[in-house]
């Protein structure tokens, strides 16, 4: 669920010849027979002996281990990929920017978990930010969130929605999740947020209004101690301020999922922490509890953060053992088999996606490998459990 | 927005609280009692409770606790204080409060049928049965019937349960038949006010049969029996001609199973004098009946008159001796991996560990006489509880709200003597109840109280129910606290 993907998603494109200068978004296309009203709207993947075809707002030829020759008397608006796109398939969505030499994946077809980042605004500065926010007018991302939604095909099964904070958007964000609604009006939606717009009433009342029928808002709940979560988020106050917006949320009907990222400085009061979910907010939808992604501020502050599943795994059964109890839909995001008890493996999730998780060198005897989620590419780089141990 | 180029610590964000020796909290509603000498419990006005040490209650209490102790920040997370970091604990508590007491908007969900009072068995805790075959004094009239089920169908709760009781209900199984057939005829004929119906026949089981069952299952009625203990245990406490009340009551349970399914067949135990040595025994014929729970109930003070304050006292503390023992064992059992609960046990600890109100008629403040269950009986008298009842089989007719076919609802339901017993009892603003930790999970049982103390509130030092409960509710709470086993098999006990 709205893991980022260690594929190559955003990044250098070689630009041959162009007639068009602004960015665009445009769906791939490997087939060269496609009607000619839809060519404008599609950029034509080819191999790079192909033969040029005509109508296609653009042209991507992927990499050969060629030199580049004659290419240029091909045609206009060729463009050449290198081998980290390979993934680049038939309905696809990228944003070519024809100035910039660059070109982002927007949404992947064959994926099931496309994430749209909204914004990198954010209103809190997590110790563990995977995405650190940044204080800029990024504007332009929310109106080719729009365009991109019309591109989506209508039988995506889910889509992610994520920051920054989306609702900084205010009435903006609620036009999108209509928008989306209408679009795509049977693809299951979560949207990231740290909740705390939706304090204002008005604004939870909104995204109410807009009656998606499959839309459940992800949200962190750190600790039940407020001084503790507001200095996990590094803003004060946001405790408050997430619980109202929970309760908001569900007053108008609303799904929401509580996120709880599991590290050093949670984890003295993780227990609790569901036991307060339990008593105060046992009507949410869903509650996943994390394992550490080493990424963005969770490097600079691995020291203060790093905690080894094996270490705690104690504690994760007693925590998800509390929720168990009170029916809470509970789910373990981002561990491996060997660290944690049986007694979680009922709410295990291989939630590391096939196509982007990583093993060790260790695993390849595990004979539960293929159960297993496996690590983020992060945690291979940088840190994992000391206790990894396949099972045979 | 000028962000911050680096992070805080956790003292950063307990700022204006840190620097000053004293913290400035408010105190929300709260109420403490003795657990053991150095501890007390506390529990906040949604029912959640606290164990803390005397030192940090009387620290906190006096504005004294430093905001940086664990115990400060557990009071503040569970809503017994409130400060600068929070103001969102009158708002959580609003809900669980709202949640716990949603079920008073519902009113009478259990309604029970006394359909006669003849009965093949002759126990002697029995305060009811009558052996007569004289059908016409005491067995319950159509127009009788007809008329308990129009008042029942007048309850606002969406959920009715008709529960039919005896003497042996099955002996007036044709009035059975035709009470359900009419509740479903009702529904059926207004659809803008249906229930929910559940149906529930209290049996001994000694007279079951094929047809019986064939009908319950055709109508989804669940059977609730009475299971004493071992053999011996049950056919002393349970007397019938041939003296096989256990055996037609093991295989009843078997047939009944075999048509309607395991989970539709629950049994009870009366507990007796002769119960209280052997609870080990009772628990495993439940076990070994593959039941997945037991009622370890308390000596029904009807059948028992007792009469001395001494005696009472006595009594309760050897069914309590024999109530610890039980749990213990039970507890035991789930250790060895045999899933098994203690209802009365269950229903506390939905109490202390949920915002959800079991609906346990005696543990119910307002008193859960006639507003959680009522009592429609053989001869058309309306009772405000089977106690009410009992009671007034014994001659005292206190609880008696009206006539089927004399009264109207609003007369039965508005009956003075009823309004006067929840108001009088209601435990939140009855002395010594009003200050005690316990309050949240106990009742007000006025029946019980006027039966033993002549008085719709009684003298809680000397009444039975409040020692029975009190210690109940200490010994849950420190076992909970003392084992994290017991913690997490009640956590799944509670809900």
């Amino acid at each position: 669920m709205g893991q980022l993907t260690m594929l190559k998603l955003r990044g250098k494109i070689e630009v041959v010849n162009k007639t068009w200068h602004e960015p665009r978004l445009l769906t791939v296309t490997a087939n060269s027979s496609l009607p000619n009203v839809l060519r404008k709207k599609h950029v034509l993947l080819q191999d790079k002996d192909s033969l040029p075809i005509e109508g296609f707002a653009a042209t991507i030829l992927r990499q050969s281990s060629d030199q580049p020759s004659e290419l240029s008397a091909r045609g206009e608006n060729l463009y050449i990929v290198g081998k980290d796109y390979d993934y680049l398939g038939d309905g696809d969505v990228v944003r070519l920017n024809p100035i910039g030499n660059s070109i982002s994946s927007l949404y992947r077809r064959e994926s099931n978990h496309n994430t749209v980042l909204l914004t990198e605004r954010c209103n809190n500065y997590c110790l563990m930010c995977s995405q650190p926010p940044k204080d800029v007018d990024d504007s332009w991302i929310m109106d080719d969130a729009f365009e991109l939604i019309n591109l989506i095909p209508m039988q995506t099964q889910s889509l992610g929605f994520s920051g920054g904070e989306p609702t900084l958007y205010g009435s903006r964000f609620i036009e999108l999740m209509r928008h989306v609604k209408n679009q795509l009006p049977t693809t299951s939606l979560d949207v990231l947020s740290n909740g705390r717009g939706f304090k204002d009433e008005e604004f939870a009342r909104a995204l109410g209004r807009v009656a998606h029928p499959d839309l459940m808002i992800g949200i962190p709940v750190y600790s039940d101690d407020p001084v503790r979560h507001d200095y996990i988020v590094q803003a004060q106050g946001a405790f408050d301020e997430t619980i109202r917006g929970i309760l908001n949320l569900k007053r108008f009907g609303q799904k929401v999922e509580i996120r709880i990222v599991i590290h050093r400085e949670t984890l003295p009061r993780l227990v609790q922490t569901c036991e307060f979910i339990a008593r105060n907010l046992v009507f949410v939808d869903h509650v996943a509890l994390m394992g550490l992604e080493i990424t963005g501020f969770t490097r600079a502050n691995l020291g203060l953060l790093w905690a080894d599943p094996a270490d705690y795994k104690d504690t994760l059964s007693e925590a998800v053992s509390v929720l168990n109890s009170y029916g809470i839909n509970t789910s373990v995001y981002n561990h491996q088999l060997c660290t944690i008890n049986a007694d979680v493996l009922p709410n295990y999730r291989r939630s590391i996606s096939d196509w982007k998780n990583e093993y060790i060198d260790k695993c390849n005897s595990c004979s539960r490998k293929a159960e297993c989620g496996g690590f983020f590419s992060s945690a291979v780089q940088y840190r994992h459990s000391d206790h990894i141990t396949p099972f045979h | 927005m000028g962000r911050m180029s680096k992070f805080q610590p956790m003292t950063f964000y307990n700022r204006g609280q840190s620097n000053q020796p004293l913290a400035n909290y408010q105190l929300l509603p709260f109420k403490f009692s003795e657990l053991d000498h150095s501890r007390y419990v506390m529990t906040n006005i949604a029912g959640e409770y606290l164990v803390a040490s005397k030192e940090d209650v009387h620290a906190f209490a006096n504005h004294n606790l430093p905001s940086t102790s664990a115990t400060y920040i557990n009071l503040r997370a569970r809503h017994f204080l409130t400060d600068a970091h929070s103001k969102m604990a009158p708002d959580l508590l609003a809900i669980k409060l709202r949640t716990r007491n949603e079920r008073l908007a519902d009113f009478t969900g259990l309604h029970i049928f006394v359909v006669t009072l003849r009965c093949e068995h002759s126990c002697p805790y029995c305060q009811v049965s009558r052996q007569s075959e004289d059908k016409d004094s005491f067995d319950m009239t159509i127009d009788q019937a007809n008329a308990a089920l129009a008042l029942a169908m007048r309850s606002p709760s969406k959920n009715i349960k008709l529960e039919f009781q005896g003497g042996e209900s099955l002996l007036n199984f044709d009035l059975i038949k035709h009470i359900v057939v009419e509740a479903k005829r009702f529904n059926a004929e207004n659809s803008d006010s249906q229930k929910n119906l559940g149906f529930v026949i209290a049996t001994n089981l000694a007279v079951i049969n094929d047809e019986i069952l064939g009908f319950c299952k055709e109508h989804d009625i669940v059977i609730s029996t009475s299971l004493d203990g071992p053999k011996d245990l049950h056919n002393k406490n349970r007397p019938r001609p041939g003296h096989d009340s256990y055996q037609r009551a093991i295989e009843g349970i078997k047939q009944s199973r075999n048509v309607l399914g395991r989970d539709k067949v629950s049994a009870l135990m009366t507990t007796t004098e002769a119960s209280l040595n052997q609870v080990e025994a009772i628990i495993d014929e439940y076990v070994e009946n593959n039941f997945n729970g037991i009622f370890l109930r308390p000596l029904s003070p009807y059948g028992f008159a007792i009469k001395t304050k001494f005696y009472r006292a006595y009594n309760t503390q050897r069914w309590l001796d024999f109530y610890v023992k039980g749990l213990d064992y039970i507890i035991e059992l789930n250790r060895q991996g045999i899933e098994f609960r203690e209802h009365y046990a269950a229903t506390i600890l939905t109490k202390m560990l949920t915002s959800t109100d079991p609906g346990y008629v005696d543990l119910m403040s307002p008193a859960g006489i006639a507003t959680g269950a009522i009592v429609y009986n053989y001869d058309g008298a309306v009772y405000a509880s089977d106690e009410a009842r009992m009671l007034a089989e014994m001659g005292d007719k206190k609880f008696k709200l009206g006539h089927v076919l004399e009264n109207s609802y609003e007369e039965i339901f508005l009956n003075e003597t009823l309004l006067e017993a929840l108001e009088d009892s209601f435990a939140q603003s009855v002395p010594m109840c009003t200050d005690c930790a316990f309050e949240p999970y106990c009742g007000a049982d006025p029946v019980f109280h006027w039966g033993q103390h002549g008085d719709l509130v009684g003298r809680k030092p000397d009444s039975e129910f409040c020692q029975r409960n009190m210690s109940i509710f200490k010994y849950l709470i420190d076992s909970m606290e003392s084992d994290k086993f017991v913690r997490t098999l009640f956590l799944r006990w509670a809900n």
